[in-house]
């Protein structure tokens, strides 16, 4: 009977042993260093705010594992070694694979930054992250100032989460309106303006020099690069981005770029190793996409698929249309096809941008000039439906038929006041103008 | 460990989230004006007990409204349950079990003791203490001295006012919630308190009957003093009680066959309204264990079972068995009955039987086995005996271990350690039989969209009803549950836009996936197909 081994207990990991259960009855073995237990990384953020407590952040009961027959296994590899086909732990520990699946996710970015590495500054990736800032956050008394370095989609969760317990945050964002490498700047200057309604600190064009700490090595303030401004604080979160957290294998013969070469139908270049999720580069990116992409969906997604592979039918990793979301603050957002912000815009796409006079809604609209082609759609504040938008996209409708139809898609709640015909109407306004 | 899990036994929590200070006066106003009624309750005589429960009322629902006021409109729209899982009250620390044992005793002295309420003990039986102290606006309302379920019934609406004004606040950005807890506000001071008062002044002989309570979950309606005290009042009475059992076999089913059982539980039922309004902040206490629903699936459906035969006994109690006498005789009511049953089961069986699944077993069992006591209670009962014990005995005992501990002192006492809707889950036999229809035949569900859920675990921490909603939106499946009360706090709570309340067709609502949307379609044809 094959041993399938998965290091990693994130969504991807998770997924392949779940629908490798339903496949076969292989002996399946998910390796973690972080927790016992499944949970979800996105929902780091609630336990703090009191939302929720740890436990509702895993998705299955404790009994769920016994009962599938997947094995758990608490521990941190250290080496792998492919040619006798064996795993090694940091404590001596070993184990051996008949296939092994690399889903180990991503690590918070550091720029060599001096002080990167002092007490109270964190990531916000993992669980451990989460349990420093309890300790280095636990209310303003404490501490009395947060600085976040990056406006990226965990920046802006870990200024919602120290809000939530009114610690003082400022927030250091080195591009020049938030996120706009990714959203075009009606969207990116509507949530500039909300995250400043927050009462949160929002630094433009700000980077981080240095942090420096005291002589017990807790950080006291953090220095601005372009002013030399020194800020007090308590606590620096840095959030500018994540890579492949893949160093255990830096020394194995896995071939790695940025993260584990994969191809598409995700194995790597030894035979029975394949890696999934944040951690996995694709050698050509498929169509428009990145060849690393660290989204709950992806990660899902190749696990899926390569549960296939493993079982026996070899599938290629082919997935559909994209599609996002997020939170930022209050707004929600959902993206479905592809909405390019300013600086990576190709030239053929032209963008249809609505906002709501109240400054928490808009939509963008992005088609193809030459022949009115729907690309896709960025919403925010306003709910849209997956299923809709996946079919108008295989459809290739023009923006038009979009347009016209855009109340089939709405996902709001019932009673809640609709936006289309706004929507239509200066949709209309802007064709006569243009 | 971080992350609070560990309650400290301090009572001023250090980590709780502050209030502010116009909070801290709120509360001392809402505790000054309980405080009244503490004295009362100790037969303190006010000089003008209209003024005092007039002051009373207002220091408790002012406090509440200047309270939630500050909590919410000083703030940006959005989702407010920051810190619901580190104040003691709302996490099973201590003040809520302070909470839980001041309102479990309240219930008790309600139900059994009602003289220490002050019921009849003041001078020539009339009241003191605390329902004394509500006697001038009983004598307002209805120009008679009050009852301690008159003081119940104010409180009860008071309740629901105030917290249904600060959950309106709380959720100042949804429209469906707000819209929602504006019907319970409505259905409970009129229907329920207000109606009755004045129906008992054009005509006291009529039995209290709250219009919108159905059986059976009123489960006296049908009741001998009940059904006679109807009858004996004209047309109107035949029109009250003809109204009672439409309300059962016509008006219910269509209701919840277009909305689901929504309709009721979260917009109508004066249980659900207080659950919904003053017990919203302990809503997250429900279990999510895959126990917790094994056994509401066994309690709720004892309960009903229970209520059945509880009621066909009392009803074939009264019934004579000549039909010269009245055409309803035991024999023919007993058979209506069965027959009923039978075609219900009958039509479940024919239609629905693949949804079913290895359920229809229990179903099976439990239906034979109503049908058997049913008979068994026919041809053993005398005038007054069924089953060899009273008859009264039957009822009285269904009045006490359900009508009172299960869904007053358990339901409602244990607010802040079961979560807010622990009878509605595991006791109310209404909602096991809307609950039933809406699983089979409603229109309503709740969309999961495509393949966005991240499995945060928002929407099943949020239910109160104890569903673990994730389960089903992280296989990209709509969740058709029969205990779903259609409250929407999933998909407020959700941060990605994942759920919808919605009623749609029948065809494809439930639509278990195997790989979510997003994904390859050849793949997901290739999965789904098996």
């Amino acid at each position: 009977m094959d041993h399938i081994v998965i290091i990693g207990n994130g969504i991807s990991g998770v997924t392949t042993a779940r629908h490798i259960r339903k496949l076969s009855d292989k002996k399946i073995t998910i390796i973690s260093a972080e927790t016992d237990y499944f949970f979800s990384r996105t929902a780091l953020m609630y336990i703090y705010m009191g939302h929720m407590k740890f436990e509702h952040t895993q998705p299955y009961e404790n009994w769920f594992w016994e009962k599938n027959r997947i094995e758990l296994k608490k521990g941190y590899v250290k080496t792998v070694e492919t040619k006798s086909k064996s795993l090694h732990f940091a404590d001596g520990d070993t184990l051996q694979y008949d296939k092994l699946v690399i889903a180990t996710g991503s690590k918070p970015n550091k720029f060599g930054w001096p002080g990167q590495d002092l007490d109270g500054v964190m990531g916000m990736y993992h669980k451990q992250d989460l349990d420093k800032l309890e300790k280095y956050a636990p209310n303003k008394e404490t501490c009395k100032r947060a600085v976040i370095v990056g406006g990226g989609l965990i920046g802006i969760e870990l200024a919602e989460m120290l809000n939530s317990r009114s610690i003082p945050v400022t927030f250091l964002v080195r591009e020049n309106s938030f996120w706009n490498g990714v959203l075009p700047s009606g969207e990116s200057e509507m949530i500039n303006r909300h995250i400043k309604n927050h009462h949160i600190d929002l630094r433009l064009s700000t980077n981080l020099k240095e942090i420096k700490a005291n002589e017990s090595g807790q950080v006291t303030s953090v220095i601005i690069e372009e002013t030399g401004e020194e800020l007090e604080c308590n606590v620096v979160g840095l959030t500018a981005g994540v890579s492949p957290n893949i160093d255990f294998i830096k020394e194995s013969e896995i071939e790695t770029g940025r993260g584990v070469k994969v191809n598409r139908f995700l194995e790597t270049n030894i035979k029975d190793v394949y890696a999934i999720g944040d951690c996995a580069e694709q050698h050509q990116p498929i169509g428009n996409r990145r060849p690393i992409e660290a989204v709950w969906y992806t990660g899902r997604m190749m696990g899926e698929t390569l549960a296939q592979t493993i079982c026996g039918n070899r599938v290629e990793y082919k997935p559909g249309h994209w599609f996002n979301s997020a939170k930022f603050m209050d707004i929600e957002y959902q993206t479905y096809g592809l909405v390019f912000g300013e600086r990576s815009r190709p030239n053929y796409e032209k963008h249809f941008h609505w906002k709501h006079e109240d400054d928490t809604k808009c939509i963008t609209i992005a088609y193809d000039k030459s022949n009115n082609k729907f690309l896709g759609i960025n919403t925010f504040g306003i709910r849209m439906r997956h299923e809709v938008f996946d079919r108008w996209l295989t459809e290739k409708r023009d923006v038009d038929y979009v347009m016209n139809n855009l109340s089939e898609a709405n996902f709001d709640p019932e009673f809640y006041k609709r936006f289309e015909t706004d929507i239509l109407f200066a949709y209309n306004q802007q064709l006569q103008i243009a | 460990m971080s992350n609070k899990i560990n309650h400290s036994m301090s009572l001023a929590k250090p980590d709780a989230l502050d209030i502010t200070t116009k909070q801290k006066v709120s509360l001392a106003t809402g505790i000054f004006g309980l405080f009244i009624f503490i004295l009362a309750l100790f037969n303190t005589n006010f000089p003008n007990k209209g003024t005092f429960l007039t002051l009373a009322l207002l220091l408790i629902s002012g406090g509440i409204i200047v309270y939630s006021r500050e909590a919410y409109l000083s703030k940006l729209e959005g989702i407010k349950n920051d810190g619901q899982w580190f104040k003691s009250i709302s996490s099973r620390g201590v003040w809520g079990w302070v909470l839980g044992l001041v309102l479990t005793g309240f219930y008790i002295v309600l139900y059994f003791y009602p003289k220490y309420l002050g019921l009849g003990q003041g001078i020539n039986d009339a009241n003191a203490g605390l329902v004394g102290l509500f006697d001038p606006l009983s004598q307002l309302l209805s120009g008679r001295d009050a009852s301690q379920w008159f003081v119940y019934g104010t409180l009860y609406t008071i309740a629901i006012l105030a917290f249904g004004y600060k959950f309106i606040l709380k959720y100042k950005h949804n429209k469906y919630q707000q819209l929602r807890t504006f019907s319970v506000m409505f259905f409970q001071l009129g229907f329920a308190f207000l109606i009755p008062e004045f129906m008992y002044v054009m005509n006291n002989d009529l039995p209290y009957y709250d219009l919108k309570s159905v059986w059976p979950l009123n489960y006296y309606i049908f009741d001998e003093w009940s059904v006679n005290g109807f009858l004996s009042n004209g047309n109107i009475g035949l029109a009250l009680i003809l109204f009672g059992i439409a309300s059962i076999f016509v008006i219910t089913p269509i209701l919840t066959y277009k909305f689901g059982k929504r309709w009721y539980c979260s917009w109508v039922c004066g249980c659900g309204g207080l659950a919904e309004t003053a017990g919203d902040s302990f809503r997250h206490l429900s279990s999510k264990k895959m126990s917790a629903w094994k056994l509401e699936r066994w309690l709720i459906h004892l309960v009903l079972v229970f209520s059945i035969v509880m009621t066909t006994a009392m009803v074939y109690t009264y019934l004579g068995y000549d039909k010269n006498d009245f055409w309803l005789t035991r024999g023919v009511f007993i058979a209506m009955v069965i027959g009923f049953l039978t075609l219900v089961f009958a039509g479940v069986m024919f239609f629905k039987r693949q949804e079913l699944g290895k359920d229809a077993k229990y179903g099976a069992i439990g239906f034979f086995s109503i049908i058997a006591i049913l008979l068994i209670m026919h041809f053993t009962g005398t005038t007054n005996h069924v089953f060899y014990i009273k008859g009264g005995a039957l009822r009285s005992a269904y009045g006490i271990y359900i009508g009172s501990i299960f869904s007053g002192v358990i339901g409602t006492g244990f607010y802040p350690i079961l979560g807010s809707r622990s009878w509605c889950r595991f006791g109310c036999p209404m909602a096991a039989i809307l609950g039933f229809q809406q699983r089979l035949f409603s229109k309503f569900r709740i969309t999961t969209n495509g393949g966005q859920c991240i499995s945060c675990g928002n929407c099943s921490n949020s239910c109160e009803m104890g569903i673990d909603v994730r389960h089903y939106a992280q296989k990209g499946e709509n969740i058709v549950r029969s205990s779903c009360v259609g409250c929407g706090i999933c998909s407020a709570v959700c941060p990605r836009g994942v759920l919808k309340l919605e009623n749609d067709t029948m065809k494809g609502r439930i639509n278990p996936t195997e790989v979510l949307l997003g994904n390859d379609v050849d793949l997901m044809e290739l999965v789904n197909q098996k």
